[in-house]
């Protein structure tokens, strides 16, 4: 096996965690169940890699070969990418009665690619019948691939969106945003301004799945206050005095966010390009003519459930900033304020 | 927001009256658990406690004299104060007479905090009323923190024979200007 080769495979198989290692070489389907089993998993991760070099090599694989085990690595480990959303759009008039076609979607692709760069590495993958992940690894006329800065691309056939890994290597994205158009046979891509780690919240926003409410969720229950978190035992010597108060705060927070848990976002960012505006007339910035350059950021591990816990735990008022809670319906997180 | 201790006497038949304290914050995980430290101590009279965010409280008809009101302000929340102080101006001036005391929390994580201890101090000093500091997360500094508020409580109910409450409000007036911290 080449050396560059077998050291790529080397280094994959170093960011694979141990507990995770059967599962994505039984997942890739390239070595044998015999090969499989002969695998010794409690050694050091040095001494795996070589054992699965020597088995690469006995099977003759390919950098293709290797490209696909690192495509099945990312799929694992897809919040270690940040995801950014594109929507495809057609010319109207045009032929809307073209079906996909996988195989001519992805040979398609390959093609531009090739054609314009000659050396890329391009990798598909058809996930779960409905998405299919590409890794493209880009190289120019004259040299080789990177394999160790690919851009990974999911697409939903069905649908206009794409969701692209930042990329590195910011002159490629033109070339591969021409690709997926002409493959997908669409006219125009744009940027959404909507990026996450969470692939699957993304998706879950894109494609308005997140707000399934359970079947057994019963909204009214939760007027009661035993679900409101007020516990009067005690004999009732704990009295509430706001319980009214609470029932509203509870009941204006579910409007705004629904009773289904929420999809995970990382950040919200704001900025804002408004005038100066100030309760006490004077000071040095109210006499700006120009507008004030801001920007607000907001981080949480998981940004809308805490949103949504800001008014029932007494942090904030209700009602919530619509800014704040137009966030999964208006599919953005990246806003620009400006003046009306 | 404190927690006022009222008097229940004229509903309980002949038994040891009930001391209503009230509690007024934003913060309900810390009122809850402040009002259970407070109701675990075993003292002779009944006591109960009434959980607000803030005041004037809903018209209620049967509502007990209150005894004390504690306001609870969390360093950490600027919502806090400011609920605190909208909720002030609804306080009978006859409360301010040692009947009414803030209690801080959060002060110890001063990376968090963002409502300085000046501020809460200069409160405490133009209402007249004791401040005291107390992390209510913790489970001992709690259950100690509840056993003087049980006692300011009996005081202020008049159950404490030969003190009331404006005997104790100046005694824990310090000599100098600043209000003193301990109790």
């Amino acid at each position: 096996m080449d050396e560059n080769v077998a050291e790529f495979l080397r280094r994959i198989i170093l960011k694979i965690p141990l507990c995770e290692m059967k599962t994505i070489l039984e997942a890739w389907d390239f070595l044998s169940e015999d090969q499989l089993q002969s695998i010794n998993l409690k050694q050091r991760k040095e001494f795996l890699a070589q054992e699965v070099i020597l088995l690469c090599e006995d099977k003759c694989a390919s950098l293709d070969d290797m490209a696909l085990l690192d495509l099945m690595y990312t799929q694992f480990h897809r919040h270690q990418k940040l995801w950014n959303v594109f929507q495809m759009s057609k010319e109207p008039g045009g032929n809307d009665v073209d079906l996909f076609d996988m195989e001519q979607f992805q040979s398609s692709f390959k093609r531009i690619l090739q054609r314009a760069l000659k050396n890329v590495t391009v990798s598909f993958r058809v996930y779960e019948k409905n998405s299919v992940w590409i890794r493209v690894a880009w190289g120019t006329q004259y040299s080789q691939p990177n394999q160790y800065k690919p851009t990974f691309v999911v697409y939903y056939p069905q649908t206009p969106y794409v969701f692209i890994s930042s990329c590195y290597l910011k002159s490629t994205v033109p070339l591969l945003h021409q690709a997926l158009k002409v493959a997908s046979k669409h006219h125009q891509m744009a940027q959404l301004d909507l990026r996450s780690r969470h692939l699957d919240s993304l998706t879950a926003i894109v494609f308005n799945e997140y707000d399934q409410t359970f079947e057994n969720y019963n909204s009214t229950a939760s007027w009661r206050e035993g679900s409101l978190g007020l516990k009067t035992d005690l004999d009732s010597k704990i009295i509430h005095e706001n319980t009214e108060e609470k029932v509203r705060i509870h009941r204006a927070t579910q409007e705004a966010f629904g009773a289904y848990p929420q999809p995970q976002l990382e950040f919200a960012q704001y900025k804002l390009e408004t005038k100066f505006k100030s309760d006490v007339g004077g000071g040095i910035l109210a006499d700006r003519k120009e507008p004030l350059r801001c920007l607000v950021k907001f981080s949480s591990p998981h940004l809308l459930e805490a949103l949504k816990s800001l008014a029932p735990a007494g942090i904030a008022d209700t009602p919530l900033s619509p800014l704040l809670t137009c966030i999964p319906s208006k599919k953005m997180n990246y806003f620009k304020i400006r003046d009306k | 927001v404190g927690v006022p201790v009222r008097t229940w006497l004229s509903r309980v038949s002949r038994r040891r009256p009930a001391d209503p304290s009230e509690l007024v914050s934003t913060e309900d995980a810390l009122l809850q658990q402040l009002a259970e430290s407070v109701l675990k101590i075993d003292c002779a009279t009944e006591l109960r406690v009434h959980l607000a965010n803030s005041l004037p409280l809903p018209s209620n008809a049967n509502r007990p004299r209150i005894d004390l009101i504690v306001f609870v302000i969390n360093l950490h929340s600027k919502y806090s104060l400011q609920k605190v102080e909208e909720s002030l101006n609804h306080v009978d001036s006859s409360f301010f007479l040692g009947k009414v005391c803030f209690l801080v929390t959060g002060a110890g994580r001063e990376s968090h905090c963002s409502v300085h201890q000046n501020t809460v101090m200069k409160l405490a000093h133009t209402y007249r009323s004791p401040l005291l500091f107390c992390d209510l997360q913790v489970e001992s500094f709690r259950a100690a923190m509840a056993q003087r508020l049980v006692r300011v409580l009996q005081v202020c109910a008049g159950h404490v024979p030969g003190i009331s409450a404006l005997n104790l409000l100046s005694l824990l007036r310090s000599p100098e200007n600043p209000p003193s911290k301990e109790l």
